[in-house]
């Protein structure tokens, strides 16, 4: 029974820290199967996650707080889109620069807020949850947001692969020459893609800041916008492979809070670099081979499109 | 009516220069609208901004001196932009430029050697290298874009001086702070304008200036870095060595974000402490892209890069602003630069709009 626990618990707390990473990771790789690079991701993040506390704690309710998460990351997408879409910036520094205007913004309109306590999620919905027995508790911990992201990649797969949207999502982002000679507005795919990426990680983050942990602190991310985008040249733009990344991470970052708490005598700071490291080594060995990577990458991938008649 | 854009023939070269100051008068508008935003008086916080930095002795050396440091980290960031290499990570460049040195001075100084700061200059140079080395390595031998792993290794750079703070180089009399030692009087560099905290690091900004524009105008490197950039295919067909380019890019700009890390610690604190950067390594980025990922322009971008700094520091103290301000309008700049940028290779121009069909009557 004592082994049982353990296990759940350890399932358990690798699908939590899984869900910031497989909301916004499946959330850019709709992004770039339009054929669109967004590395803004963490700055999308960091604004969900502040708008989203924020919500919350000014209305009195998580689900406003989630929604407002939503919207604000997909306002800061919008952003990017105009920009690299209709105005054909650069998007690699376009995405850098939503990164770093996330940054500074989230922290400016956080700057209030820090340290503030918040009911946050399994806790507010289960209110006997520290009453409970054990296993249940465990149970308990997996809220509504970590149950979302269980279910995304089957839908991202199902969307990608089954539907007539995926289809033509896949086919912009291959060839947007060939998709706007067949008459799709190439444009406004990308910006719907663009902005549902946007609003994934508005969610990604606002799980960080009212459930993960139910706090805002500046910079909160700390690097799982970077690690979600690592995760899509992972799982070569693959769903199922995408979801495996995820929770591979998930498992990496509770080892590392394990170790912790077992007294392992290493010093937290190292023990806080494994993910990093993890994302250097895990790329390394999916870049090695260049041409699967060339193959899978989506072929139009960070060019911009301007129709031409 | 809509406004649509029509491609140029050329790019327009006055466009390459007015852009940034669109995007500056742009960005003030912007700041001024955040302050009204936030319940401030934009006049006031503008002066305080953009003014009172300037108007004191004090202020401009202290313009010089956080200039420095984006100036070293952005002139080797636009090399290796110009050559689609993207080391986003200088601010790891920085750190293991800041740890190496801080090892020499502390390890040897004190003793009065006179190569004690060039020892140091040195480590810091060499530290920058190590930790751009590694994705250069990873680049040209396994394919892992650099965009990623230099930023990784950022954050595992943060980590490590967190480690070595708070660990093996924390000062024992240091009442339990997370810090090293002081560095003693001969590790730190020498000021150049005295009474103030200007110290010579701002004269190797400086000359990596004219030394980066030399190298991008005038060498064969130089040559095969702008070819690779610009025409990809081109450079392939010429059999240019893409690795070694990716090699010399990442290399030359961790070597400068080492020597400004360096510099930043011996000519300032003189010791490491857990934060040593208010995100120099990142706002170079936005420094590069302002400069048009040209040395001369550059310069111009990293003073009033210094200058946002400065100015966010005064708004924190005297209108009780958040520091993160700062980075507020530095993102805003950079997004407002991309936009105008548009101008560049298009043509704004108000179309009326046909109905569909109207064509066919002419």
């Amino acid at each position: 029974m004592h082994e049982l626990g353990i296990a759940v618990a350890i399932v358990v707390a690798t699908l939590r820290a899984a869900t910031p990473l497989m909301l916004a990771g499946f959330g850019e790789l709709i992004t770039e199967r339009s054929g669109v690079l967004n590395l803004g991701v963490e700055g999308m993040m960091l604004v969900g996650a502040a708008f989203g506390f924020i919500g919350a704690v000014v209305s009195g309710s998580l689900l406003v707080g989630f929604i407002i998460a939503m919207i604000a990351g997909a306002a800061l997408a919008l952003v990017f889109g105009v920009l690299t879409l209709s105005l054909m910036a650069n998007q690699v520094a376009t995405g850098l620069a939503l990164t770093i205007f996330g940054v500074g913004f989230s922290a400016l309109v956080g700057v209030k807020w820090v340290g503030m306590p918040l009911a946050g999620l399994p806790g507010a919905i289960w209110p006997h949850l520290s009453t409970a027995p054990p296993l249940v508790q465990q149970m308990m911990l997996i809220d509504p947001i970590v149950v979302i992201a269980i279910l995304v990649p089957f839908a991202a797969h199902w969307f990608i692969y089954r539907t007539r949207g995926g289809l033509i999502l896949r086919a912009v982002g291959e060839s947007h020459d060939v998709a706007h000679a067949l008459g799709y507005s190439v444009l406004r795919i990308r910006y719907l893609a663009v902005l549902c990426g946007g609003a994934m990680s508005g969610l990604a983050g606002a799980y960080m800041s009212l459930s993960y942990s139910p706090m805002w602190a500046e910079n909160m991310v700390a690097g799982r916008g970077w690690i979600a985008l690592a995760l899509v040249v992972f799982s070569t733009w693959k769903p199922a492979w995408l979801a495996l990344g995820a929770l591979l991470f998930g498992l990496v970052t509770i080892a590392q809070f394990q170790a912790e708490g077992l007294g392992v005598a290493v010093s937290p700071n190292l023990l806080a670099m494994l993910p990093y490291l993890a994302t250097v080594i895990v790329l390394v060995l999916i870049s090695r081979d260049a041409t699967r990577l060339k193959l899978n990458a989506p072929a139009a991938l960070g060019r911009p499109f301007h129709a031409t008649a | 009516m809509r406004l649509s854009l029509l491609p140029r023939e050329r790019p327009a070269r006055s466009m390459l220069w007015l852009s940034p100051v669109l995007a500056a008068v742009l960005s003030v508008i912007g700041v001024t609208i955040l302050f009204a935003v936030l319940g401030r008086d934009p006049i006031e916080a503008l002066r305080t901004l953009f003014i009172t930095p300037l108007a004191t002795m004090d202020g401009l050396t202290e313009l010089g001196l956080k200039a420095t440091p984006l100036l070293l980290c952005a002139v080797g960031i636009a090399i290796g932009v110009r050559a689609d290499v993207w080391n986003i990570g200088a601010e790891g460049q920085f750190t293991l430029g800041a740890i190496f040195g801080t090892w020499v001075a502390l390890n040897f100084g004190g003793a009065g050697h006179w190569w004690l700061i060039p020892a140091m200059l040195l480590a810091g140079i060499a530290g920058g290298v190590v930790w751009a080395g590694i994705p250069a390595l990873l680049r040209t031998r396994f394919n892992a874009h650099e965009i990623l792993t230099t930023l990784m290794l950022a954050y595992v750079s943060i980590q490590l001086l967190g480690y070595l703070v708070h660990g093996p180089w924390k000062d024992p009399e240091g009442y339990s702070f997370p810090q090293t030692r002081q560095f003693e009087a001969d590790a730190t560099l020498p000021v150049l304008v005295a009474g103030t905290r200007l110290h010579i690091g701002a004269l190797f900004a400086l000359l990596s200036v004219p030394l980066g524009s030399l190298l991008l105008g005038r060498t064969l490197m130089g040559f095969r870095i702008r070819t690779v950039g610009a025409a990809p295919a081109a450079a392939r067909y010429a059999g240019f060595n893409r690795d070694a380019i990716v090699w010399f890019c990442l290399l030359v700009s961790g070597g400068l974000a080492g020597l400004a890390g360096i510099c930043e610690i011996a000519g300032g604190n003189g010791q490491l402490t857990p934060v040593i950067s208010p995100g120099y390594g990142f706002a170079a980025i936005i420094v590069a892209f302002l400069g048009r990922l040209n040395p001369i322009g550059i310069l111009f971008a990293s003073l009033l890069m210094a200058l946002l700094y400065l100015g966010g520091e005064g708004l924190q103290v005297s209108m009780q602003l958040p520091i993160a301000v700062t980075g507020t309008i530095q993102g805003m700049l950079l997004f407002f630069l991309l936009a105008a940028d548009v101008l560049v290779n298009y043509r704004p121009q108000l179309q009326v709009a046909r109905r569909a069909g109207a064509v066919h009557h002419a």
